[in-house]
């Protein structure tokens, strides 16, 4: 085979080596920047794709009554929606920050792995090619809800089998960007970089990648039982053959909740790499931080039937699980109370990465306080599956997670490009999300506590007001987002964009080896390990 | 729509804080509701809702203070510490601290809510695609519940039936469930196909539905009333559309309507024993068929590709009509059996219905005293069954 | 040129997405075939094929860019890392399964037939193991026990675990020839453990009466068994693998990660083995 024999001459000059010419470049590469750069506009395509979806979910909620698709397409909506932005663009957004910052951040060549970092980034497109093909067939995509419950899941029509296995390819493709990011992380770290002198964003996604590999085979099991159940005549979820639906959102949830918090990890490491450089000053509590977000990760584990409280567990396992959840509060505060800290008495300028993060901590500790408020369980039964929750997590994945998607993206877009984004277009950006993402979601916690439930199509009449605001605040917000797109793509081309400088933020060099590289940084770096390793962060 | 255009000024204008929000039932923050444990859960919620406002002011307080006077541009100088053992401490306890004084009231009010000891009646609850069973354990009333006629109509996509005009428009059904006023109430619920959660916000609770197994959950109500609420459970297409109506009255208006419920079900067993015309029938059918039928297979009998088969020209309905009584009355996958849940006279009625609309022109009809012996039939198979096990 | 002590980072690499292709086009294939359409199977063996190639051809490289010395140190690490990572990745697949017999043994039976759901919904079902539901879902059937075949099965595949050592042992103190003999008698064991676990599913299905079908019993029985079996015949195939490779000469006491990757899956798929037969038919 001609591949075996080209990789072979390869070999021989791969120093001088430079990224290879063509489209195939991109098929073929191994290179961590190459990779990240897929990851990331892979994510934000299908941020506009899941986002789409949002937009026809709040279009038909705009006013009572049905006025633009069916309710089993609306519900198809819900759950690719769903599965879209999770799967598509905020877990793969991270895995793209991963494979362009880690090996920069500590000094490696490239990550542990690059044939499987290529096999990995693939086969998150393969997966999220055949959950799309869902949507064009006979009984439509799933719309059993991102959670896939049975016995309704299985009323699927054709799509069933495609969704189980796009799950399947999702898993592999996420635990082998896991494995590949811990072995980078505990391999390839430059000598003289102990582990405690990781960023946080190292750190946080060292972490995650064990989360990563403990839960994606779960979802892979569970709905492998799904499959058989509907193909092979099993009856894990059927009571009449001693198998229990239940089960299957405890296996569920033993994957899903410990997944919200891959999405979360990452963005409290990149809040935590962005917020000291401008506050100029260290990272308050270092040390603290990485054990809060370890505590995180374990409690993570045992917390997950708090979103079962009303299937009827054991009043012992209402109980446990509420005292479990509460205490998330704490190792979560303490990250809240250290970047307060670190802000507190620092010399802070405001540029866009920094006021996407203030944004995030706040809006974050909203959306951790309705989770709090969730977990007290006798209180959820009449919060849960309404809109309280549904603003609950849009809190703390949309201007949490997504915000700081956008802070990273501007806080090294220079470093990428060697170009400077444009600035005054980003501060307009981010008010106007940061305004509408309020208008959007604020009211939602009204909606639920007044008794809306979720993943409805229509509503009862005195819940018009505040769909109407929450409807109008997501057609600002989302083609807010546009102006994103418009910004990076004017900084990659670079035309009407200044140079950026190889320190490109105040003193950054303090906080990272990524800042001691040129801007644009070069196609191969650290080809040896740094000597001197950044220590400003004790 | 000009109805839009007004409700957009006047949303305007609420934004502004200009105008408060009328509707009467309508609130911002959780309900009272009106039970002893709704009221609780209402008590709680307000306690955590305290203690997180109380730390957020607390937090972003001095977040903001610091981004207002310790910014560059006013020439502030970052200082450089980067740790204090102390502090880290006190803000580890103090929220433990916080977190313990909630925990100890949720405890206790979630052990009350979880005794379902010394209920005066149980009444089981079944959810279905989609429409509730209530089934009296004490008394033997036994009905299903499913969306108004009303609201079902408007809530088609092109009905150009504006919603506000309908009464209670997605909260109302045909039969609600009756409970009297100060007796705690003991709930079985199970589920016939897929999960639901059955809901009443003014109860204080909801409860999963879960086929082939049974929860349980109580209520007491002490004043009379009509609550209202939904499916909290994703059910399929028409899990938005299967409200639930709880109506308490006071004791004696309870036995009242009991005897009612039971007269009436005497009369339904007797309207099956006398001969029916092909036109009674018909008329009857239709509304049997929009109100159960038609939610899958479409109010023309055009089914849905994929899922649920068309009625209109199957060669199952307008075949052997021995066939078409058996699907309908055993169900088959996804079709629910019908068999218990409408009388003879209904029965009858939705299979000649059927036979003879939408195109389908087979001419016959069915008895309902047919329907009845067949139906007699069915229940002594099943406890043949139930022997067997 | 890479040199001993420098990371070895590949460049152009056409194997992963030739993979990712045959895996896409092998399940696409199956869920076709699973919906009942005639290109379905046809689908599924074109992907295999192209998953099998790839794997041939991905293992190829590896093993002569190892046997050029082009891996270092660190290389070999990341190797083990990811091996053992994976390794992990699969522990936590079987514990759904583990952990759905658990739950449905001590949990979700003896709430079918408690005083609640029982007595309303199932009066006449009673909390035994084994058991295929309330509603006797697949018929009668006759539980599986443990001192056939499942004994002999533990047997083999324990002692294939001591050869698996033994010829580790022979690798790094330099015997070839213990080597060959230790994989040919590992590979040898797994096979005919796959032999007795085919002979056992027959009894199963023929004799027996218990299918995948036979309630929650049949469920998990089958799925863990299955499962299980499936690794068996997937560390068989790669022991084979370096069988053929040592034969050839691959492999010093210093570099031989591929050996010890497979060995580690190896004992993995046995410690398994050992959980079923005390969960699944000891107890
Ligand atoms: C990134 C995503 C993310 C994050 C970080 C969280 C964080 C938390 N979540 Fe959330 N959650 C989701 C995503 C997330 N969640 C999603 C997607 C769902 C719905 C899934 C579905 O059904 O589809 C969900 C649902 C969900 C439920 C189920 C509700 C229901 O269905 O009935 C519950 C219940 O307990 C819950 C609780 C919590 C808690 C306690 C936290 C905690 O981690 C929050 C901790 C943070 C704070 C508390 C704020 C900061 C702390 C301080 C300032 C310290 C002092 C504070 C106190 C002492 C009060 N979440
Ligand atoms: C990371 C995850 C994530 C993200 C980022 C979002 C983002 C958004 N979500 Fe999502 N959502 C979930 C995860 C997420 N959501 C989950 C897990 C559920 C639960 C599903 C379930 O119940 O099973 C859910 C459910 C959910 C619901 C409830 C549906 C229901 O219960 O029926 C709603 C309703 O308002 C909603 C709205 C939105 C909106 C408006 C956004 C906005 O932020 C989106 C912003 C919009 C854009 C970015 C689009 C921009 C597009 C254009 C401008 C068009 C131009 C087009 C092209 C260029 C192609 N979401
Ligand atoms: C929950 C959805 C649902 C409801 C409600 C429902 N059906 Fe069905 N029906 C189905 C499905 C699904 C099938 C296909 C069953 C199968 O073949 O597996 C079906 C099949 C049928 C068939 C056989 C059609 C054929 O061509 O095979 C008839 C007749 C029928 N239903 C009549 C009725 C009548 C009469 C009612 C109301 C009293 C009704 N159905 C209510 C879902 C439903
Ligand atoms: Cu029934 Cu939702
Ligand atoms: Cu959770």
């Amino acid at each position: 085979m001609s591949a075996v024999a080209s990789e072979h001459e390869h070999t021989d000059d791969h120093h001088d080596h430079g990224p290879a010419k063509g489209w195939m470049r991109w098929i073929v590469t191994t290179n961590h920047k190459d990779i990240g750069s897929m990851y990331l506009i892979f994510a934000l395509i299908m941020f506009f794709v899941g986002g789409t979806m949002a937009l026809i979910i709040r279009a038909e909620l705009f006013e009572p009554g049905m006025q633009f698709v069916e309710p089993q397409f609306f519900n198809s909506m819900t759950t690719m929606h769903a599965l879209v932005m999770v799967f598509g663009a905020v877990m793969p957004a991270f895995v793209g920050f991963a494979n362009w910052m880690i090996p920069m951040m500590i000094g490696a060549p490239d990550m542990a792995l690059p044939r499987m970092n290529n096999m990995s980034f693939w086969m998150l497109v393969a997966g999220i090619l055949m959950l799309a093909s869902t949507l064009f067939m006979e009984g439509g995509a799933p719309a059993s809800g991102w959670t896939l419950y049975p016995p309704l899941v299985l009323q699927t029509g054709d799509a069933l089998p495609f969704a189980v296995f796009s799950v399947h390819l999702l898993g592999i493709s996420s635990i082998m960007g896991a494995i590949n990011i811990i072995a980078t992380i505990l391999n390839m770290r430059a000598p003289k970089m102990s582990l405690m002198q990781m960023p946080l964003f190292v750190w946080t996604w060292l972490i995650t990648g064990f989360l990563l590999i403990a839960i994606m085979p779960v979802f892979a099991g569970a709905v492998t039982m799904l499959l058989t159940d509907r193909f092979f005549e099993t009856s894990f979820f059927d009571a009449a053959g001693g198998g229990d639906p239940v089960l299957y959102q405890h296996i569920f949830w033993f994957f899903g909740h410990p997944e919200v918090y891959v999405m979360i990890l990452p963005t409290f490491g990149i809040a935590s790499t962005i917020i000291p450089v401008f506050a100029r000053k260290p990272l308050f509590g270092y040390s603290s931080m990485v054990y809060a977000t370890a505590s995180i990760a374990f409690l993570s584990f045992i917390v997950w039937a708090h979103h079962m409280f009303t299937v009827g567990m054991p009043i012992s396992g209402e109980l446990f699980f509420m005292y479990a959840t509460m205490i998330i509060a704490v190792p979560t505060g303490v990250k809240i109370f250290n970047w307060t800290a670190t802000m507190w008495k620092g010399a802070m300028t405001f540029e866009a990465p920094m006021l996407f993060s203030i944004a995030f901590v706040v809006l974050f500790t909203l959306g951790g306080f309705t989770g709090l408020m969730m977990s007290i369980a006798p209180v959820d039964f009449q919060y849960h599956d309404t809109y309280f929750i549904v603003a609950h997590f849009h809190y703390t994945l949309v201007p949490a997670s997504v915000f700081i998607l956008m802070a990273g993206g501007y806080f090294w877009i220079p470093k990428w490009t060697g170009k400077m984004y444009d600035e005054r277009l980003a501060r307009l950006h981010f008010w106007l999300s940061a305004i509408s993402v309020n208008i959007l979601f604020f009211p939602q916690h009204f909606l639920g506590l007044a008794g809306m439930p979720r993943r409805i199509p229509d509503y009862a009449t005195q819940f018009s007001d505040w769909n109407m605001v929450s409807s109008i605040g997501a057609f600002i917000f989302g083609f807010s987002q546009l102006m994103f797109v418009y910004i990076v793509i004017k900084t990659i081309k670079g035309k009407d964009c200044a140079d950026a400088t190889d320190e490109v933020w105040e003193d950054a060099a303090k906080h990272g080896l990524e800042w001691t590289l040129p801007s644009p940084v070069p196609y191969h770096t650290f080809a040896t390990p740094p000597e001197k390793i950044p220590t400003e962060h004790f | 729509m000009k109805k839009t255009k007004l409700q957009l000024v006047y949303l305007t204008l609420m934004m502004l804080g200009l105008k408060s929000v009328e509707a009467s039932d309508y609130t911002l923050n959780l309900m009272k509701g009106v039970t002893k444990t709704s009221n609780d859960i209402y008590d709680l919620h307000m306690l955590t809702l305290w203690v997180c406002v109380f730390i957020g002011v607390a937090v972003f307080g001095t977040m903001f203070y610091s981004i207002y006077h310790h910014r560059k541009s006013k020439g502030h100088k970052a200082e450089q510490f980067h740790e204090n053992t102390t502090v880290e401490i006190i803000w580890t306890i103090i929220p433990t601290i916080i977190l313990i004084a909630m925990a100890i009231p949720a405890t206790k009010l979630m052990i009350e809510m979880d005794d379902v000891s010394e209920s005066e009646m149980s009444i089981k609850v079944t959810g279905w695609q989609w429409k509730w069973e209530y089934e009296y354990l004490d008394n033997g009333v036994h009905f299903f519940s499913s969306l108004d006629e009303k609201s079902n109509q408007a809530r088609k996509l092109g009905s150009d039936i504006d919603p506000r005009t309908v009464d209670h428009y997605l909260l109302n059904v045909d039969k609600p469930l009756v409970i009297p006023t100060n007796t705690k109430i003991r709930f079985l619920f199970t589920a016939a196909d897929v999960l639901h959660s059955w809901w009443v916000p003014d109860l204080g609770w909801k409860t999963d539905t879960i086929p082939g197994f049974i929860n349980e959950a109580w209520t007491l109500v002490e004043k009379a009333g009509t609550y209202r609420g939904q499916c909290a459970e994703l059910c399929g297409k028409d899990h938005g559309f299967m409200p639930i109506v709880v109506i308490a009255m006071d004791k004696p208006d309870y036995e009242l309507w009991v005897k009612e419920q039971k007269a009436l079900a005497q009369a339904q067993l007797a309207a099956a024993d006398r001969e029916w015309t092909h036109e009674e029938l018909m008329t009857k059918g239709k509304s049997i068929y929009t109100s159960s039928c038609a939610s899958c297979h479409m109010d023309d009998g055009s089914g849905m590709t994929g899922t649920f088969p068309a009625i209109a020209g199957s060669s199952m309905v307008t075949g052997d009509i021995g066939n078409e009584i058996n699907i309908v009355m055993n169900g088959q996958g996804m079709m629910p059996a019908f068999g218990s849940m409408l009388s003879a006279a209904d029965f009858a009625a939705v299979i000649t219905y059927t036979r003879n609309s939408f195109g389908n022109a087979v001419g016959d009809l069915v008895q309902p005293s047919k329907i009845k012996s067949l139906q007699a039939e069915l229940v002594s198979a099943n406890d043949d069954d139930d022997d067997d096990d | 040129m890479s040199t001993n002590n420098e990371y070895y980072i590949p460049h152009k690499a056409t194997w992963p997405i030739v993979g990712t292709g045959g895996l896409m086009i092998m399940l696409a294939g199956f869920a076709n075939y699973l919906n009942g359409s005639s290109i379905g199977s046809g689908m599924m063996m074109l992907g295999l094929s192209i998953f099998i190639v790839m794997l041939g051809g991905w293992f190829t490289l590896q093993a002569t860019e190892s046997e050029a010395g082009m891996y270092n140190k660190g290389v070999g690490i990341s190797y083990r890392m990811g091996m053992m990572w994976f390794i992990f990745s699969e522990i936590m697949f079987f514990a759904v399964f583990f952990g759905t017999l658990w739950y449905t043994r001590n949990l979700s039976v003896p709430w079918l037939a408690d005083e609640i759901t029982g007595s309303t919904l199932w009066p006449n079902f009673e909390d035994v193991w084994p058991t295929n539901g309330p509603g006797n879902r697949g018929g009668d059937y006759e539980p599986m026990g443990a001192f056939g075949l499942p004994l002999l099965n533990t047997l083999l595949l324990l002692s294939s675990g001591v050869t698996c050592t033994w010829a580790h042992h022979g690798l790094l103190e330099k015997n070839r020839d213990q080597l060959i003999k230790g994989l040919a008698a590992t590979v040898g064991l797994g096979f005919l453990f796959v032999a007795c676990q085919a002979l056992e599913y027959h009894e199963a299905y023929v004799d027996m009466g218990l299918t995948l079908g036979s309630g929650i019993y049949g469920s998990t029985f089958f799925m863990l068994t299955g499962f299980h079996g499936l690794h068996v015949c997937i560390g068989a195939i790669i022991l084979s693998v370096v069988l053929f490779r040592s034969w050839k000469g691959h492999f010093t006491p210093e570099n031989h990660f591929a050996f010890e990757a497979a060995a580690w899956y190896w004992h993995f798929v046995d410690v398994v083995w050992l959980g079923l037969f005390i969960f699944v038919y000891l107890m």
